[in-house]
């Protein structure tokens, strides 16, 4: 963002990419696909880069308030300095604290997740799919609890894979009686309370079950969560779990 | 008159004990601390209007729905025939409505009438649905021998109150053709019209007046003994709904509420704003809730309102997948310390005072009350660290109950005031707070973003 505002631009967007799309190997990959996306449909854009902080939604609902609230006053000070005014997400849970948790903090913006910023860019005609290697395939679809359950958004992400010529298959437990995927809550930051089985464990099984070759999510978390059960299951070589916005 | 005069007693004194016994409720609930939940009201009476009376969310499970709905409707339809039970009751008259209704009369009594028989069956359903069938929502660790026995007990209740309005109305049919002159008739009633002198037919005069009177009286009593009884029984949610609904929290399900105390704190801290107040105060402020008194008054209310259904916990990711967690039984523990500190405030024992206000001549209340317990006697560490926070529980409550908010609350508390919690979490906090990361990484934030050149 620095760069692109001392070259005197005014960017439309600002893409967060949040610690995952940052940080982790596979969540790095959506960043990439998505920001190539952006580039293809000729979209102004910036990243805060370096100055970009966690949202601290996993500190927040941990009950650290203080770590919450310190970076998230940090982050509204970067993005109010910079006078951000649409924010996109691949996220759901910075998509959530940026546009349900920041406005009583001082920070308002318009806030979207990368599902229906694409949806917005087809429908503009900036973008177009194919099916390409997923066409005729079958592909389930897992709703994430921040997007789905939280947020309302069940028909975009499901609209964006009609598109691809597949065939979408549903879970038993769909939309608003989606299951989690075990790492919301801060789950993904420590180890399970004693149980029966891991909730990722109990969520890929569903998804196998519809004997579907994809697994598609819009969540770097339950991304992980639903490859680690796809591979506890030994099916990695059959079945593979994509974000919405990888292209092949 | 000697029948008059009895009814009136039981009556006055129904109502007497069990205005008593919601007082008690309402000061049980009031131990929670102050939140203004008031605004918007229109979008207010929307969910009171969808949601309790309309039973918008008990529609995301039919058969239970329709089940539910046969008794609800029945429930509110028989006031009208418990009114009137009121007036012949106090005045001595005989179905005082009858003559003012007139046809309409039958009308109203055959539709209650058949509600009746519907919410029969109903029952019954529910009844098997609990014992035989076992559902597993009824049968989880949280359901022992109280909950299950207080649900048994409500069903057989609306059993009797049924039977009760079918032999009043029963015998009243036959003793219409036996005494025209004290049974008036009344137009032909749909079930009872043809079951009365089915049950009845047989009997003398005399036998008829006994079932009659039988009849009118079990419903009666067994009114005013559920009137008494709710304040004690998970079969609250019949009046608690509506004002449950109409507090509910309006904000997105995504926003935890903000704690401008610590916002405040922190911006100090760094610069935004002159130094707070709060390092004047001479106690440690403690943050989130440990007990009934720091949680918000409706998630007490909440847990009043909860008819322990179950949907949330068989919803639950980590309930289902054998963790300790169990939405309802978060609410059946908040209910139950809410229960034990009105009841520790109400013996006014001096024991029960916090230490800085014993030596004192102070009445016992919610601020110097401490009895060395809190909700971690009820709760454990365990089950809060299970949530994952999916707000599966939020959606699946048909009365917009919110079990996960004091469960946020109480891991605040374990964060903020004991410095607590899972150990695992400790990184990831000093990591957020140094690195502006989840994970400690030396990496540059931006690193991956050189391969997103391009197209």
């Amino acid at each position: 963002m620095a760069d692109v505002v001392a070259a005197g631009k005014n960017p439309e967007i600002l893409f967060w990419v949040g610690c995952a799309g940052s940080y982790d190997a596979r969540a790095q990959k959506v960043s990439i696909a998505f920001c190539k996306i952006l580039n293809k449909a000729g979209i102004e854009y910036a990243i805060l880069g370096k100055e970009e902080s966690c949202t601290g939604d996993p500190a927040r609902r941990a009950g650290n308030e203080f770590v919450f609230q310190m970076t998230a006053l940090q982050n509204i000070e970067t993005l109010n300095m910079y006078k951000v005014k649409k924010i996109v997400c691949t996220c759901p849970h910075c998509f959530n604290t940026l546009k349900n948790e920041y406005p009583a903090l001082g920070g308002n913006y318009e806030v979207i997740h990368h599902t229906q910023f694409l949806q917005q860019l087809m429908e503009e005609g900036k973008i177009s799919v194919q099916g390409g290697a997923f066409s005729g395939k079958k592909v389930t679809y897992h709703d994430s609890c921040y997007i789905g359950r939280v947020n309302g958004i069940y028909e975009v992400p499901r609209q964006l894979l009609e598109k691809l010529d597949n065939q979408l298959v549903e879970m038993e437990r769909g939309k608003e009686r989606g299951l989690c995927c075990g790492a919301g809550g801060a789950q993904m930051f420590k180890e399970d309370e004693p149980g029966d089985k891991r909730i990722n464990i109990e969520r890929t099984e569903e998804a196998l079950d519809t004997g579907a070759e994809i697994i598609a999510a819009n969540c770097p978390f339950c991304i992980t969560m639903l490859q680690d059960g796809v591979k506890a299951k030994e099916k990695q070589d059959s079945v593979m779990v994509y974000d919405l916005s990888h292209r092949q | 008159m000697l029948q008059q005069i009895v009814f009136s007693i039981i009556v006055f004194y129904a109502l007497w004990n069990a205005g008593k016994l919601y007082m008690r409720v309402r000061r049980n609930i009031l131990l929670g601390k102050d939140e203004d939940l008031t605004d918007n009201p229109g979008k207010r009476w929307q969910n009171v209007m969808l949601v309790a009376f309309g039973q918008k969310k008990m529609f995301k499970r039919w058969i239970p729905a329709v089940l539910h709905l046969f008794i609800y409707v029945a429930f509110l339809m028989t006031q009208v025939e418990l009114l009137e039970i009121f007036i012949d009751g106090f005045f001595g008259v005989h179905r005082f409505f009858a003559p003012y209704l007139g046809i309409l009369y039958p009308i109203i009594i055959s539709f209650i009438e058949i509600l009746s028989v519907l919410a029969f069956i109903a029952t019954i359903a529910f009844l098997a649905r609990r014992n035989v069938l076992k559902i597993p929502r009824f049968h989880k660790s949280e359901m022992t021998w109280w909950p299950k026995l207080d649900a048994n007990l409500i069903l057989l209740g609306e059993l009797t109150l049924l039977i009760g309005i079918f032999c009043m109305n029963g015998a009243d049919v036959v003793l219409q053709k036996v005494d025209p002159e004290h049974y008036h008739p009344t137009g032909f009633f749909a079930i009872s019209g043809w079951l009365g002198p089915l049950l009845f037919g047989w009997m003398n005069e005399g036998g008829l007046v006994i079932i009659e009177r039988f009849g009118w009286w079990l419903h009666i009593l067994t009114v005013l003994a559920f009137l008494n009884y709710l304040p004690i029984s998970k079969h609250l949610h019949i009046m608690l709904a509506f004002p449950n609904t109409w507090y509910a929290r309006l904000n997105s399900r995504g926003e935890m509420p903000n704690m401008p105390e610590v916002m405040n704190e922190v911006k100090s801290m760094m610069g935004l704003t002159p130094a707070a107040d709060m390092a004047m105060d001479d106690e440690l402020p403690e943050f989130g809730a440990n007990d009934v008194t720091s949680l918000s008054w409706k998630n007490i209310m909440d847990a009043y309102t909860c008819t322990e259904c179950g949907r949330c916990t068989s919803v639950c990711p980590a309930n289902l997948t054998g963790k300790k967690l169990s939405p309802r039984k978060i609410l059946m523990d908040i209910r139950d310390r809410a229960e034990e500190v009105g009841n520790k405030i109400d013996s006014e024992e001096t024991r029960y005072l916090k230490a800085d206000a014993k030596d004192k001549a102070y009445a016992l209340t919610k601020d110097n009350f401490d009895d060395g317990k809190s909700l971690f006697d009820y709760i454990t560490r365990e089950e809060l660290h299970a949530c994952t926070t999916c707000n599966a529980c939020v959606e699946a409550c048909p009365v917009l109950i919110n079990p996960l908010d004091p469960i946020l609350r109480l891991r605040r508390y374990e964060i903020l005031t004991e410095s607590a919690g899972p150990q695992d979490w400790v990184p990831m906090f000093t990591s957020v707070e140094n690195s502006g990361s989840v994970w400690q990484i030396p990496d540059d934030r931006d690193k991956w973003a050189k391969d997103a050149v391009g197209s």
